[in-house]
Formats: structure tokens, C-alpha cells, sequence
């Protein structure tokens, strides 16, 4: 949006996110939660909703939801309904999808985001999740007509059932930076409390924004817009962005925005109407009479909330206090429940936070983003780590050697001890080999030997490289140091 | 021609004293179904081959004095709208057209874990609405006490199977008295147990929160034979009750002093009721009453709205509950349609029969946005007032006795072109779905040549007190025992 548009209008964004559970076996069914196989593979007489099959709730599910609504601070209802979304489509083979209505699983929560826009203004604030509900999925719809440009249509039910959560937040963003840092950090905390997978790529998380304008200073909402189909971060940014200018050129031009459900089309970057209030569909929501209320014992919610893991806000505080880490660097640790985990078991066995948060946020994760890999695919654990870093820290490796055994850690693993002695790099404390190569360099670098000594005592680092270099990196830095000051000060 | 079959505990006593094989029965019974197909017309199918093989199956296991339960070796039919793998399902209607159901319903499972031998599938109005079944696309069943007169629906088929003596058990299933009217009609017993006592999981939904199985047979004492094998929590049905089965036959005592009998004020002086039904049920209740038992008025007073509500409940989920019937994975799909929308628009359209349409209708439109709130919610609001008259009848009563319908059993045609008198049908037997509690209805007289129900009403899960009391009453009378004339 324009710098003017800011001025004149206030955005109101709120986000819808369906999000696919990680549970093995389908929300009203046995079947397996699977992708790639064959068509239509995993289905049973309940998802191919054949005459007479009865859907069965799947608790683990319902375990799931519980624990994301705990995770973002929502009132978990002790009773809550599953209900028909009446529609025909071909791959919803009910002829209606269960859901929750009227009494959903969870309202009234919220989670905390930050970052920053474009421009440079910071923020940190609180957004509202109106309401967390169950759901499932329907099946996929497969088009020749788009494959090979032939006229019928296929159903693959595989995907028919596989429990989604839909998280509705208040319309509490005001820009597509802000939804952009909220999807970001929900798609974390669902990672984090280990019930989603959120992969946007995969169809796991989708996201639907409703965008309007208002007067600054209007307490009413504008007329809103439903973007759907937004299946990237880019995406949604992107849609949301060129929805907001299109309803503020409306409205400068005097205009009015029509309410209206509309598609995103990132190849031409615009985004096109599907359908308006006028015609909307009527779902006809009625309570599920095949299923009974969700009952939830005070003792299930409790049990969910102790399997709950410390949750990233909290973790980034406690790094800074406990560790004494910068704001920074407790941020880039906390953001995966993996990666901290790590941190602190490579701190538990006994390597200062700092060391162990310098390495970790510097050569592991070059090592991770160079193989595409979360920390827990590697081979690298947090004791060989540790070990590593002990070697160091204990003057027996030089940071050198540490650097180039650590690729080594993360590809094949082993013990750091044994490789060090079975390479050969152990420091050289061995004072005459420095001693007869700190001689070396004192005779080959005559001007920089004068320089050091008429006071420019930033010249010893120099001369300490050359040092180190002629002992093929493995001489103990502090040995180099005193042996090089004491002979350069004779 | 075969003669008629006796009863389950008849046929039970032949076969366990080697009187007879199951081998025996089961041709009988298939020789009498086709025998008088062509003028009952009770019938949508038979499996007579895999029949055969069950029964003998049942007879290796009794010479080896293995007996799985008292239905062993006995040949029963079932309502075509329980599935069974192998076997089509029709529910009686031209849009299940080819469909063979790949799995057992819970109850054909059970059946066949009990040993019995299913020969058939029996007739039934369409998706069973109805209360004649003229709705069948397959033509109308008749009455073996009268082949001009329907036997009453939604279940005529099962009903006319065992009054005729082709089986001596058949199951129907009740959404608003799809058993009970159809055994008054033909002059058998016929229950419909607490709602979620019998698993529906197998039964094709019409409507959700008041479709139960239940049972025909000729005496009380069967039904509770019968029940006992097929009551019981299923994990594939997450509306079926936990609680444990009692075993109903060590409850028949035959003993109902001190029993409490509640007479609804509402039921009994309502105006459009047969006269003549209305006394042969004053008899039984004074018979039950010389038996020891004690009447007492009580009083339902939401009874004028139980039709209205039944008939939105009902509606709105068979709306809903019929939607996957759209062409696209089985049964009947409409040629040549050029997209999607008009394939579901004709197929549809071709596939379902007038009553069903009525009903997908009525149903859509209750439930759509604006009138839910008038026509659903209200509804269900009644409906609880209406458990609430139960739950306060039964703090005074035991049982509550009624009629079961209106009147005898009425020509086929009679009421075909008159839906809401078609309907009427009901008055008496769709609070007990509403409420969800048990119901029977046993032969109690003739009114008009014809036979008349008596309808009990029980406590929920307490189908032990009324199998109990209507035993007792065939103890007393032999109406249960009275069979229609042989067809010429």
C-alpha cells in the first residue's frame, strides 16, 4: 500500500488456517494418513461414505487439538459438537463434511508475534485467535482437462478424512508483514507442540485472509474480502498486499467494495472474484446426529496441557536469563523445539551457553542450510558436540580443527576424541616446533618484526597466523602467543 | 405348497431335539418365499445358495453339539437397508441401482456369529419412508391377512415375511414406527429396542437420531431370544450405549403383578382413532390388569406436536443423510450428462421416488439459512419437551400402553396420493424415537377382520419389562397365535 493509503486507511486482516494434523490414522476412520500412494489406496467404507458406515472419532486427534488450543492460550470447552457442512462436490463423498459449528473445540485464545516492516517500524503485539476447530478433509479432485487437456474428471479419496484443525485469529493484523509473522509463528507452535507438520508446500497448512479498510479512526469494520487459495508465505503476503491497494483504489475513486470471495492467481499477481454474498452457499450446518457431543474430562484437558513442551516465547525468555544469551541469539535458538532442545543438552554436558550458542548458531547451521536438513536428520549428536567443544575449550584442538571435524560429526557421526587422535590434530604445544617456526618467521618478516616492536602491537596477530600456518594449524594459540612475545620482546 | 414355519422356539426345540436339520428349514423357508412371492411380494432378494451353505455350515456345528445361540440353524431375512457383503443393497430404490455392499452391517455379523441363516432380503418403502411400503421401487407388499391391504411400512416386507410363516424372524428397522405399525398390521410382534441398543453401524441412515433395528416374530418370548443376540455396544457405532445386555429370556416370569401401567390421557381420547382398535386395546390392558397389574392415567401433553417434530427431525438429517447418493462412487449414475452439476441433477432425479424427493426437500429447506432457527431448533426443543413427558410419565408408570396405529390395516392406494394422512399412520409410535425409548407392539384382537396392536412403551433400556409384560399377556391370549388364511 501506498505511504498515502496508510495515511487515509487502517488495514484489518484476520486469517483462517486449516492446518493437517500428524495423527496415523484418519479423524473418522481407521485408514492411513498417507501421501503418494495410488489413488484412492487408503479408504474404507466410513470415507468412501458408502451406505450405512459410521464415522468413529479418532481421540488422538482430539488429543492434538487440545494441545494446540492450551499452547495458544484458549479456553478448551468441556463439550463441544461436531456438525454437517452440507455441499455437493465430487470429492466430499458425504455430500457434507463434518466439522464443528456452533460449539467448536476451543475460542477465545491468543499468541504473541513480532517483527518488523519494510520500512524499518518495529512491532510486538498480541493477536486473538477467535477460535481453534476440528475438522476433516476432503479428497482431491484430479482434472485431464488440466493434465491432458482430455474432458473427465478423477477422485482420489486418500486424503478424504484426514483431520485438519482450522484456526480463525481476530481481525487483529494490520498489514501483510503482520499476517506474515503470524502465520510464521503458528506454523512454530504447532511444530513446536508436535501435532503438525505445517509444511505450506505440502498442502498441510492453508491459509485463507480476509482483508478491509476502514477510515483511521472508524470504529466500524469495512466491507471484507476472503482471499482463499493463498498456499505460500509469499503468497499470502503478496495477495494480501495487492488486495489492499485494490479496495483503496476503490475507495478513493468513491467507490464501494462488494463483499465477495476471491481467488489469488500468483502468475498474474492479481487476485479475481469467485463469488459474491448474493450467491454464497448455504451449508445448512446441522449438528452430526451419527456422533455424540465431544465430551472432554477435566483430567483429559490437564493431562494434554502437562504433555504441552515449553513454548518458544517462553524458552527465548529463559535462554537470556539463564544463559545470559543475547536477545538475538535466543531468539535464532528458540525458533525450532529441535534446535533448542539441542542447545541445551550440549550445554547440560557441560559447555559454557555462550561457546556452545556461538557454535551452534554459527557452524551448525551453516552446516544444516548447506545440506537442507533440520538438526535431527543429521548424525550429529549434542554430546559429540559437546566433546568437540571440549576438546577446544580444553586447548587440546585448535578452532580450526574443531571447524573441519564438525562436517565430518554431521554426515557420519563418531566420537570427536578418537578422530582427533586418529588424525593426527592434536594441538602443538610442543614449545620447540613453535619455537623453531616462531624463529622462522621473525627472520622472513624483518619490516613487520620492526613494526611490532616500534609499538604497533596489532602486528603480532599477523605474525601469530604466520606461526600457526607453519604448524599446519594444529599449534596451540596461547603456546604460539607467549613463545612469539617473548622472543620478538628479546 | 410348503406349509407355514413355526415359530423360533418351535423350530429351536425341532432342531435340538434332531427333529429336523437347518438344511431342512432353510428349503422350506425358501420354498415358501417362492411359493408366495408373486402374491406378497415381501422379498427383494434371496441368496439361496450361500443360504444352503450356511445352513449346513450350522448343522456340522449342531451334530457336534455345538450350539453358537437359540438362533442356530434358524433361517431369518433382514430389511434391505442393512448391508452384507457380497449381496446388493437396494433400499428399495432405483438409486442404489448395482451397488453390492463390500461389508457386513454390525447386525449381519452378528447373525451370523448366532449361526443364523440369512435367505433373504426383504422389501421396504423407499430409503424407508413410508408407512406402506408402496414407496418400494420394486411395487408394494401386500398383507397375507388381506392381499388387497398394504402390511404396513416402512418394514411391510419383514412384517409380511414372518406373519406369512416364510421365516420365523426378520429385522426391520423403526425411524417413527417402521416395526411396530407393520406388525400391527399383519398381527405379529414386533419391537423396536432403546435407541443405540442395537448398533446401526450397516444400517443405511434415513435419520440419524432415531433410526434402531429391531425385530419381527410371532411371540414376545422370540423377540427376546432374538434381542439377546443382537443388543450390545458396538465400537463402530459411536451413538450405541455401553450398558451390558440383560438376558431378556430368564426375565420373562410371566409375572406382572404390581406392574404399573400408565395410560396416556392424550393417546386414548384422541380423536381419529378406530373405534374398534381403540377397544380391543382397553381389553388388553384389562386383561393385564386381571394378570395383576395396576393402570393409572398419565398424561403427554406435547403428544400434538410429536408429528410436526418427527417430521422436521426426521427430514432434516434423511436431507443430509441422502446427499452421498449422488452418482459419483456407486448405484445409479444419469448418461450423458455434459458437467457435474447436471450429472447430480439427473441422477437424482431419476434415482429417487416421489416420497424421498418430498422429504430431501422438506429437509433442505428446514435446515437452510433463515429457517433453521424456526423449523431444526424448534424442533429439537419440542423434542426434549417430549423425552421430559416421558421422563415424568415414567416416575408414576412401569410401561405405558397405547395403540399402536390408528387403525387396521387400510388398501393399498388408500392413502398413496395423501401424504399427510399417510403420515397420521405415525401418530402413535414416532414419540418413542423422539424420546428414544423402547417400544413393541403384540397382537391384541381383530377390528374389521383384521389384526390390532397393542403398543408398550418402556422405560429407556428397560426392553425387559416390556418383553416381560407382553409375555405374560400371550401366556394369557392366543391372538399372537391366530395366522392368516393360506393364499388360494
Amino acid at each position: 500500500m501506498s505511504v498515502e493509503a496508510h495515511v487515509h486507511y487502517e488495514v484489518v486482516i484476520g486469517l483462517e488456517v486449516h492446518t493437517q494434523l500428524r495423527t496415523e490414522s484418519k479423524l473418522f476412520c481407521s485408514c492411513r494418513v498417507r501421501y503418494g500412494d495410488d489413488p484412492n489406496h487408503h479408504t474404507c467404507p466410513v470415507c468412501l461414505a458408502l451406505p450405512g458406515a459410521l464415522p468413529v472419532l479418532n481421540t488422538r486427534a482430539v488429543e492434538f487439538g487440545v494441545r494446540t488450543a492450551l499452547a495458544m492460550n484458549c479456553t478448551v470447552h468441556p463439550r463441544s459438537i461436531f456438525a454437517r457442512k452440507n455441499y455437493f462436490y465430487p470429492d466430499l463423498p458425504k455430500g457434507y463434511q463434518i466439522s464443528q459449528y456452533e460449539e467448536p473445540l476451543a475460542t477465545n485464545g491468543w499468541i504473541e508475534i513480532d517483527g518488523e516492516e519494510p520500512g524499518g517500524r518495529s512491532f510486538a503485539k498480541r493477536i486473538g485467535i477467535t477460535r481453534i476447530h476440528m475438522e476433516e478433509d476432503a479428497g482431491k479432485s484430479i482434472h485431464d482437462a488440466a493434465v491432458t487437456g482430455g474432458g473427465s474428471s478423477h477422485v482420489d479419496l486418500n486424503r478424504a478424512g484426514v483431520p485438519l484443525l482450522e484456526i480463525v485469529s481476530e481481525p487483529d493484523l494490520r498489514s501483510s508483514t503482520e499476517a506474515g509473522a503470524y502465520l510464521r509463528t503458528l506454523r512454530q507452535l504447532l511444530r513446536y507442540v508436535d501435532v503438525s507438520d505445517a509444511d505450506m508446500e505440502k498442502g498441510h497448512f492453508r491459509c485463507d485472509a480476509n482483508v478491509s479498510l476502514r477510515k483511521r479512526g472508524e470504529k466500524e469494520f469495512g466491507i471484507r474480502n476472503e482471499i482463499k487459495n493463498l498456499n505460500s508465505f509469499r503468497y499470502v503476503e503478496d495477495a494480501i498486499r495487492i488486495e489492499i491497494e485494490r479496495q483503496a483504489r476503490v475507495l478513493d475513486d468513491g467507490g464501494r467494495i462488494i463483499q465477495a470471495t476471491r481467488l489469488y492467481d500468483p502468475a498474474t499477481g492479481k487476485t479475481r472474484v469467485m463469488r459474491t454474498k448474493e450467491n454464497a452457499d448455504d451449508y445448512r450446518y446441522f449438528p452430526d446426529p451419527d456422533l455424540v457431543p465431544l465430551a472432554l474430562e477435566p483430567a483429559f484437558i490437564e493431562r494434554a496441557r502437562l504433555t504441552l513442551p515449553e513454548l518458544p516465547e517462553r524458552r527465548r525468555i529463559r535462554f537470556e536469563s539463564d544463559y545470559g544469551l543475547s536477545a538475538y541469539d535466543a531468539r535464532l535458538l528458540s525458533v525450532s523445539r529441535s534446535l533448542a532442545d539441542f542447545f541445551e543438552a550440549v550445554v547440560a554436558a557441560r559447555v559454557p551457553a555462550k561457546m556452545a550458542a556461538n557454535w551452534i548458531l554459527r557452524d551448525v547451521l551453516q552446516a544444516l542450510k548447506e545440506r537442507e536438513q533440520e538438526i535431527e536428520e543429521t548424525k550429529l549428536t549434542p554430546e559429540a558436540l559437546a566433546a568437540l567443544l571440549g576438546l577446544l575449550d580444553g586447548g587440546r584442538i585448535t578452532a580450526k580443527s574443531a571447524r573441519e571435524l564438525l562436517p565430518e560429526l554431521v554426515d557420519r557421526g563418531g566420537d570427536p576424541t578418537e578422530l582427533v587422535s586418529v588424525r593426527g590434530l592434536e594441538a602443538v604445544s610442543d614449545s620447540a616446533l613453535i619455537e623453531r617456526a616462531a624463529d622462522e618467521v621473525i627472520a622472513a618478516q624483518p619490516e613487520n618484526v620492526q613494526r611490532f616492536r616500534a609499538g604497533e602491537e596489532k602486528i603480532l596477530n599477523f605474525l601469530m597466523g604466520q606461526v600457526m600456518k607453519k604448524t599446519g594449524g594444529k599449534a596451540s594459540p596461547g603456546a604460539v602467543r607467549e613463545i612469539l612475545a617473548r622472543k620478538l620482546k628479546a | 405348497m410348503t406349509g407355514p414355519l413355526g415359530t423360533l422356539s418351535e423350530l429351536r426345540a425341532q432342531l435340538d431335539g434332531r427333529k429336523t436339520s437347518s438344511r431342512e428349514l432353510t428349503e422350506a423357508a425358501l420354498a415358501r418365499a417362492e411359493a408366495l412371492e408373486p402374491k406378497l411380494r415381501a422379498f427383494v432378494g434371496f441368496r439361496p445358495e450361500r443360504a444352503r451353505a450356511e445352513a449346513a455350515e450350522a448343522d456340522a456345528r449342531m451334530t457336534l453339539g455345538e450350539r453358537r445361540s437359540a438362533l442356530e440353524g434358524i433361517p431369518v431375512a433382514i430389511k434391505d437397508n442393512m448391508v452384507q457383503a457380497g449381496e446388493p443393497t437396494t433400499c428399495g430404490s432405483r438409486i442404489l441401482a448395482g451397488f453390492v455392499s463390500p461389508y457386513d452391517a454390525t447386525v449381519v455379523t452378528k447373525l451370523r456369529r448366532a449361526g443364523a441363516v440369512i435367505i433373504g432380503r426383504t422389501n421396504l418403502d423407499e430409503f424407508a419412508m413410508g408407512s406402506s411400503t408402496e414407496n418400494s421401487a420394486f411395487g408394494p407388499s401386500r398383507n397375507p391377512w388381506d392381499l388387497t391391504r398394504t402390511p404396513g411400512g416402512s418394514s411391510g416386507g419383514s412384517a409380511a415375511a414372518v406373519a406369512a410363516g416364510v421365516v420365523p424372524l426378520a429385522l426391520g428397522s423403526d425411524t417413527g414406527g417402521s416395526i411396530r405399525q407393520p406388525a400391527a398390521c399383519t398381527g405379529i410382534a414386533g419391537i423396536k429396542p432403546t435407541y443405540g441398543r442395537v448398533s446401526r453401524y450397516g444400517l443405511v441412515a434415513f435419520a440419524s437420531s432415531l433410526d434402531q433395528i429391531g425385530t419381527f416374530t410371532r411371540s414376545a418370548a422370540d423377540s427376546a431370544a432374538a434381542l439377546e443376540v443382537l443388543c450390545g455396544h458396538d465400537p463402530h457405532d459411536s451413538t450405541s450405549l455401553p450398558e451390558p445386555v440383560p438376558p431378556y429370556t430368564q426375565r420373562l416370569s410371566g409375572d406382572v403383578s404390581g406392574l404399573v401401567i400408565g395410560l396416556p390421557r392424550e393417546y386414548l381420547v384422541e380423536e381419529g382413532v378406530d373405534p374398534g382398535v381403540l377397544q380391543c386395546v382397553r381389553e388388553a390392558v384389562a386383561e393385564l390388569e386381571r394378570c395383576g397389574a395396576k393402570t393409572r392415567e398419565v398424561s403427554l401433553p406435547h403428544t400434538k406436536y410429536a408429528i410436526a417434530t418427527y417430521y422436521l427431525i426426521a427430514t432434516a438429517e434423511a436431507s443430509s443423510n441422502l446427499a452421498r447418493y449422488d452418482g459419483v462412487r456407486y448405484g445409479h449414475r444419469a448418461a450423458n450428462a455434459k458437467d457435474v452439476g447436471l450429472m447430480y441433477r439427473r441422477t437424482r432425479s431419476e434415482g429417487f421416488g416421489a416420497e424421498v424427493k418430498r422429504r430431501i426437500l422438506l429437509g433442505t429447506y428446514v435446515l437452510s439459512a433463515g429457517y433453521y432457527d424456526a423449523y431444526y431448533r424448534k424442533a429439537q426443543q419440542v423434542r426434549t419437551l417430549l423425552r421430559r413427558d416421558f421422563e415424568q410419565a415414567f416416575a408414576g408408570c412401569d410401561l405405558i400402553a397405547t395403540p399402536t396405529a390408528p387403525e387396521v390395516a387400510f388398501r393399498l392406494g388408500e392413502k398413496a396420493s395423501d401424504p399427510l394422512r399417510m403420515y397420521l399412520s405415525d401418530v402413535y409410535t414416532v414419540s418413542a424415537n423422539l424420546a428414544g425409548i423402547p417400544g413393541l407392539s403384540i397382537p391384541c384382537g381383530f377390528a374389521h377382520g383384521l389384526p390390532v396392536g397393542l403398543q408398550l412403551l418402556g422405560k429407556p433400556l428397560d426392553e425387559a419389562t416390556v418383553l416381560r409384560a407382553a409375555d405374560s399377556y400371550q401366556r394369557r391370549t392366543d391372538w399372537h397365535s391366530r395366522r392368516p388364511p393360506e393364499p388360494a
